[in-house]
Parts: structure tokens; C-alpha cells; sequence
């Protein structure tokens, strides 16, 4: 292969700074994600396949309204961090830390939710081991290991995002995140998105559908 | 070009001291020579428990293990290779340390990830060997941890499982690094298809390894979630299906096995033009087929599955397109011979292991139509047939391209020249010891002995004793191999920038490159093998 030497001689390493690359780079390991839920969801569809009844009687024991109030949550959490990115497009920094702490608490807010309901089964012995669990059809017993499962990795996910957020707002305030150097918080706010987007597929999945 | 005055990578240590000056580098060769270190321990392990295997079967009976340690040894074999060795190989030691060089590129996209893998590999590989030292004892379900044994033995598997998990989350890591690197950073000029075949090939893999690893990453997490709540996601018992867990676990594996040989091949597309000093033949179609490979390996899991309880159509689908996997391989392998003919072969060892693969991957990958085919995989299915025909094709294959890579870069990274003659004469002990090791595995495989069984019966006598012979000439190959290279690196003779007459960009720089690889980064004009 030839070379030529026409450009100017560089001898010092150039900072160069390339946004596309780490976008490209976080889309790719969101659809890392997205398969690592996906084989979850491979599960539960061949699952619910073999035991459609056990699938049914699970999911009418799930508490429709939380899981519907979550889910408003957590769009909403949605919008809020793109509004955060279109702040600080604007070069409105306190805004869109503003925007980002609004986030983290819709998170939380998720997170108070689902220990009321996780902590209401629990209550009621409603988790493997216990002696009502082993009395479950087999079916059903899957569902709500299914529904820990996928509920579980999930909020792990939404506790990750949020504290990916909270590092966000530091490097606003910081201005190390600035209105022509945002790139890291598109990520942060692509992330988020991703943990949203999982939630809608969970939540009809597993409250709705019977 | 003029010499550089900058120091090279190997010296420059920007102010640090000691093992820091490794530890902490974002420096791609660095990285790469540190994978090296570990992998080559692994391997070393690996290799030992091999070889006591090997003893236990010398005779039929109880020679030096019992059945439950022999278990254990194999599975220990099995994930140690596979998950410590095979499957971050080539793209991790020779990837790191060629990619940016051969694309003309300073460093990968993300320098800092790529540090934070190898710490993640490390982390994984001493969970791996950590379930040697505690709870009750090492794992002994074989390297695929099928449930529902894998759920109910009382060894050590939840460790394992956890560690093969981080393992597959540090591969995924580098995957997404080479990906972006290959898109983002090729220096101006090298448009795709002017692209060295080995990134071609880099580039396939690492789309396999982002798109199949997950799904092996949250299964192995059912496994142990499975055994620390006592639920039953793969236990009959309580309603789960355990073929359902192959069929998770072989979406992940089988892909993952072109994740193994697909970075040799692209190896082997380095070093036979460059050997040969001839236009590589059909670069395209090399290009596209590794691709293929990636894209067809997808959908042809099922079979491993044939015995374990298929519908019909579903075995004869899988059968068809596992058949549809051989073409983009034959593609390869006859592009490089057409490349060369006429050529004028240079039989250096890089050469003589490229040509050795060649060789070898033929054995192998036939044998894998045998499997393949389903009629006879009723018969053989299980049996020393599989264990022959994969080593043939991992160790054969990925080993001997690993083996080839070694060579052809060995005075790049070091800047410094083995022994041709010993690496050369090191080759056909390896290449001798290898075929007698592994081909009776064949033959008695046909003959009906089971594997994963520490005994055997009194008429596959005669070539278990052929096959351990084998593997005594095979390691005594591999300390020749490595005593030559550990000299040549030591006390070997300089060499020069451009040894073996490369064209690619590697070549064009310094041996060893400094830390920013070129002084000023290359404007390519035409394809990397246009030898006049």
C-alpha cells in the first residue's frame, strides 16, 4: 500500500473529539440490551405458550394501577431528559440540571411504587421457597419468577440510569457538559430512554394481557 | 518515511513506574501484549489438565484420577480454552494490537473501555480458576452447563457461571470498541473496501459478539438465579424445560464458535498474500463471506440439539443451513489457494502455520458436515468423532492461526527476530504431535466411544494409547514454540520495519511503533495487496 507524506507533521497527539463515534458506540450497547431483555422475553413467550391458563391467572394478581401509574412515571421521566438535552442545546445549564433532578425523582418515585407492590406479595408469602409458592401450579410459578425476573433486572437497569443521570447533572454543573459539548449526556439520556422503552414492552406483558 | 527519534512503545513509560506503567496504559499494543500474558498462562493451564486427561485414558480403568476429578478436569478443559483462550484469542491479542495499525489509526475509538475490558476478562478469569480454591469443589456439568444437572450438583457451578457471565460482558465490550473503531477512525483514503481482510474479518466477529453474547449473559444468570432461589426457569420438576436452556445456551454458543475461527481467518487472509507477494484472489468475495459466516451462524444452533428433542422439519432445517455455513468457508479456503498459485511461496513459519491451518480447518470443518448431516449424527453424536472434530477445528484452526499471527507480527510488537530455523522445525514437531493427538479421537469416535467418560472399553485400547502418545509429541511442539519465541524476544537478532514484505500499513511504521503508531497518520491510495 502507498503512503504519501503530504500532510504536516504531527508529532503531538491530537485531541480530536468525536461525538459520532460515541453515539455509535452507546447505540450498540443498548442493542446489547435490548437482547440481553430479549432473551427474557424469548422465555416468557415460550412459556406463556405451554401454560396460557397459569400465564392468565398470574397476571390478574398483578396490580394493574401501579403498574399503569409506573408507567406514566417513567414516560414522563422521558420527556423531562430530552427536555434536559434541548436545555442545555440552549445553553441553559441550570434548566436542564433542573430538568435531570425532575428525572431522577420520577426514578424514585418508580422505585417507592414497585416496593409497595413487590413488598404487598412478599407479604403475603407470594415468593419462591415459601410453602404457598410450592403449592402454585407450575405454571404459575414461572410466571411470578418471570415477573421477579424481568421486574428485577429492569429496576437494577432504572437505578443504574438514574445514577448515570445524577453524574450528568455533576458535569453540568462542572461545565465539563456544555451547550457545544453534550455528547456524554445524549448517552446518559439514550440509556434512560432504553430503560423507559422496556418498561412499555414489561408492563403489558405482564399486568395486561391475560 | 524518516526514523523516528521518539522512544517505542515498550520503552516510552510517560513518567510512570513499575507495572503501572502497564497497568494503567490506554496504549492499544500495550493492552493487547497484556491479554497475551493472561491467555498464555490460561493456556498453559489448560494444556496441563489436557495432558492429565490424556493420561487417564492411556489405559482402560483407573490410571491416575477418579470419575468425579475427571469430570471436574474436563469442564475446568473445557471453560478454561473456550472462554479464557479461544474465544477472546485473536481479537484481543492480535486485534488490539494490529486494528488501529493496520487501519492506519492511532488507537482503537475508546481507549479507556478498552482497559476496562481486559480488567473485566481478568476479574472473569480468576472467578473461572477461583472455583478451584473454594465452596465444594470445581464445577463438573461439562464447559455447557446443561440444566437440569447444572441446577442440582453440589460443585461449585453458580462461580463458574457468573465468571463465564463477566467473561462475555468484557468480549461485548471489545466487540462494540472494534466496531466503532473500524467505522469511525480508518485513515483517510481507506475506504471499506481497501480495508485489510483481517479488519473484515475483526469487523464480522465483533458484530457477533455484540448480537449473541447477551443472550448466553442472561441465561447463564437464569442458571444461577435458578440455583441460589431454588426456582425452576430449566427444572422439569417445576415445570421448565431444560431443552429450552440448550436452545439458549447454543444461540449464543454456536455463533460464538465463528466468533472463534472467523478473527484465524482473517489472519490467514493476512499472511498468504503477503507470503506469496501476490494479489490476494477474490477480496471481495473473502470480505462478504466472513460476513455471511457471521450472518448464517446465527441460525444454525439446532445442531447441537438433534438427539435432545427436535420436531422433524425443525432438524432438517437446521441440518440444511448448518450445510449453507460450509460455502462462505470453501470460499475462503479456495481464495487462498487460488492466491497461491503462481505465486512465489515463502515458507517461513508464519507461512508454515497459515498453510497448517489450511490443512487442519479442511479435517475439521468436513468433519462438521459429518456432524451436520442427521443421520449420521444419530450415530455419532457424543461420541470422540465431536471431540476430534472440534478440536480439529479450535485448536487446528483458531490455535494454529493464533500460532501464525504469533509469528507474523512477533518482530513488529517485539522489534526483534526468532530463530527462523527453530520456529520452523518447532512447526512440524507441533503439526506431527497435533494429527497423532487428535486423528484417532476420530476414528475411535466412529468406533463408538462416548466422550466425557474417564474409561473406556478394552477395544478402543490401542488408539487412546496413540492419541496420549500424541499429545506428548503435541506439548512437546508447543515449549519448543514458546522457548524459541521467549528467545527471539529476549536475545533475538533486530528486525527490521518491514521483514516479510508487507504492504499493509502495520508494516509501514516502526518495530516496534511508537505509541502513537505513525508520525503522521497515512493517506492510502490503493487496495492493501497490490504486489507488483
Amino acid at each position: 500500500m502507498s503512503t504519501n507524506s503530504q500532510q504536516p507533521e504531527v508529532h503531538h497527539p491530537v485531541i480530536h473529539r468525536d461525538d459520532t463515534a460515541k453515539k455509535l458506540g452507546m447505540w450498540l450497547f443498548l442493542f446489547t440490551e435490548l437482547i440481553l431483555f430479549g432473551g427474557l422475553f424469548l422465555v416468557y413467550s415460550i412459556y406463556r405458550y405451554l401454560n396460557p391458563e397459569d400465564f392468565s391467572n398470574g397476571s390478574h394478581h398483578l396490580d394493574v394501577g401501579i403498574g399503569a401509574l409506573n408507567t406514566m412515571i417513567l414516560i414522563t421521566s422521558s420527556l423531562t431528559v430530552a427536555l434536559s438535552i434541548t436545555a442545555i442545546q440552549k445553553n441553559k445549564p441550570k434548566l436542564a440540571i433542573g430538568l435531570i433532578v425532575f428525572t431522577i425523582f420520577c426514578a424514585l418515585l418508580f422505585m417507592v411504587n414497585k416496593y409497595f407492590e413487590w413488598g404487598h406479595k412478599i407479604h403475603y408469602d407470594l415468593y419462591p421457597g415459601t410453602e404457598l409458592f410450592k403449592a402454585l401450579k407450575p405454571g404459575e410459578g414461572l410466571f411470578y419468577v418471570l415477573y421477579y425476573f424481568m421486574t428485577g433486572l429492569h429496576m437494577l437497569h432504572v437505578v443504574v440510569g438514574a445514577i448515570l443521570l445524577g453524574i450528568m447533572a455533576n458535569y453540568i454543573r462542572k461545565g465539563m457538559i456544555t451547550h457545544d459539548n453534550y455528547v456524554l449526556l445524549e448517552n446518559g439520556g439514550l440509556y434512560w430512554h432504553l430503560v423507559d422503552l422496556i418498561w412499555i414492552y414489561l408492563f403489558p406483558l405482564l399486568y395486561l394481557i391475560h | 518515511m524518516t526514523t523516528t527519534t521518539l522512544p517505542n512503545y515498550l520503552e516510552d513509560k510517560q513518567g510512570k513506574k513499575g507495572l503501572m506503567v502497564w497497568l494503567t496504559t490506554h496504549d492499544h499494543k500495550r493492552i493487547g501484549l497484556m491479554y497475551l500474558a493472561a491467555l498464555s498462562v490460561f493456556f498453559i493451564v489448560g494444556v496441563l489438565i489436557g495432558i492429565l486427561m490424556r493420561l487417564e485414558l492411556l489405559n482402560p480403568g483407573k490410571d491416575i484420577v477418579d470419575p468425579q476429578t475427571y469430570n471436574s478436569l474436563f469442564t475446568l478443559h473445557g471453560v478454561i480454552m473456550i472462554f479464557l483462550f479461544v474465544i477472546p484469542g485473536i481479537p484481543a491479542v492480535f486485534g488490539n494490537i494490529a486494528l488501529p495499525l493496520i487501519i492506519g489509526a492511532r488507537d482503537v475509538a475508546f481507549p479507556k473501555l478498552n482497559l476496562f475490558s481486559w480488567y473485566l476478562y481478568m476479574f472473569g478469569a480468576m472467578l473461572a480458576l477461583g472455583t478451584l480454591l473454594v465452596g465444594d469443589g470445581p464445577p463438573d456439568t461439562g464447559w455447557t452447563f446443561y440444566a437440569p444437572y447444572s441446577v442440582k450438583t453440589g460443585t461449585n457451578v453458580t462461580m463458574a457461571v457468573f465468571a463465564a457471565f463477566i467473561l462475555g460482558f468484557s468480549s461485548i465490550l471489545t466487540g462494540l470498541n472494534f466496531i466503532v473503531t473500524i467505522h469511525r477512525m480508518r485513515c483517510p483514503g481507506m475506504s471499506w473496501f481497501k480495508m485489510p481482510l483481517f479488519a473484515w474479518a475483526l469487523y464480522a466477529t465483533s458484530w457477533i459478539q455484540l448480537l449473541a453474547t447477551p443472550v448466553v449473559g442472561i441465561t447463564l444468570l437464569m442458571i444461577a438465579v435458578e440455583r441460589m432461589l431454588g426456582i425452576g426457569l430449566f427444572d422439569p420438576a417445576l415445570g421448565g424445560d431444560p431443552v429450552l436452556y440448550q436452545h439458549l445456551f447454543w444461540i449464543y454458543s454456536h455463533p460464538a464458535v465463528y466468533i472463534m475461527i472467523l478473527p484465524g481467518m482473517g489472519v490467514i487472509s493476512e499472511i498468504i498474500p503477503t507470503f506469496s507477494q501476490r494479489r490476494i484472489f477474490g477480496y471481495k468475495a473473502i470480505a462478504y463471506s466472513s460476513l455471511a459466516i457471521a450472518f448464517i451462524g446465527y441460525f444454525v444452533w439446532g445442531h447441537h440439539m438433534f438427539t435432545s428433542g427436535m420436531s422433524g422439519p425443525a432438524r432438517v432445517i437446521f441440518s440444511i443451513l448448518t450445510f449453507l455455513v460450509a460455502i462462505p468457508s470453501a470460499i475462503k479456503v479456495f481464495n487462498w489457494l487460488a492466491t497461491m498459485y503462481n505465486g512465489s511461496i515463502d515458507m517461513k513459519p508464519p507461512m508454515l502455520y497459515a498453510m497448517g491451518f489450511i490443512f487442519l480447518f479442511l479435517i475439521g470443518g468436513l468433519t462438521g458436515l459429518v456432524n451436520g448431516a442427521l443421520a449420521a449424527d444419530i450415530h455419532i453424536h457424543d461420541t470422540y468423532f465431536v471431540v476430534g472434530h472440534f478440536h480439529y477445528v479450535m485448536f487446528g484452526g483458531t490455535g494454529f492461526a493464533f500460532f501464525a499471527a504469533m509469528h507474523y507480527w512477533f518482530p513488529k510488537i517485539w522489534g526483534k527476530m526468532y530463530s527462523i530455523k527453530h520456529a520452523t522445525r518447532a512447526f512440524w514437531v507441533l503439526f506431527t504431535g497435533f494429527n497423532i493427538l487428535y486423528f484417532p479421537m476420530l476414528v475411535v469416535g466412529i468406533m463408538g466411544m462416548p466422550r466425557r467418560y474417564y474409561d473406556y472399553l478394552p477395544q478402543f485400547h490401542l488408539p487412546n494409547e496413540i492419541s496420549t502418545v500424541g499429545s506428548w509429541i503435541t506439548v512437546l511442539g508447543l515449549v519448543y514454540m514458546i522457548v524459541v519465541l521467549i528467545q527471539g524476544m529476549r536475545k533475538g537478532e533486530k528486525a527490521e520495519r518491514n521483514p516479510w514484505h508487507g504492504l499493509t500499513l502495520d508494516w509501514q511504521t516502526d518495530s516496534p511503533p511508537t505509541l502513537e503508531n505513525f508520525e503522521e497518520i497515512p493517506t492510502v491510495t490503493e487496495g492493501p495487496y497490490e504486489y507488483k
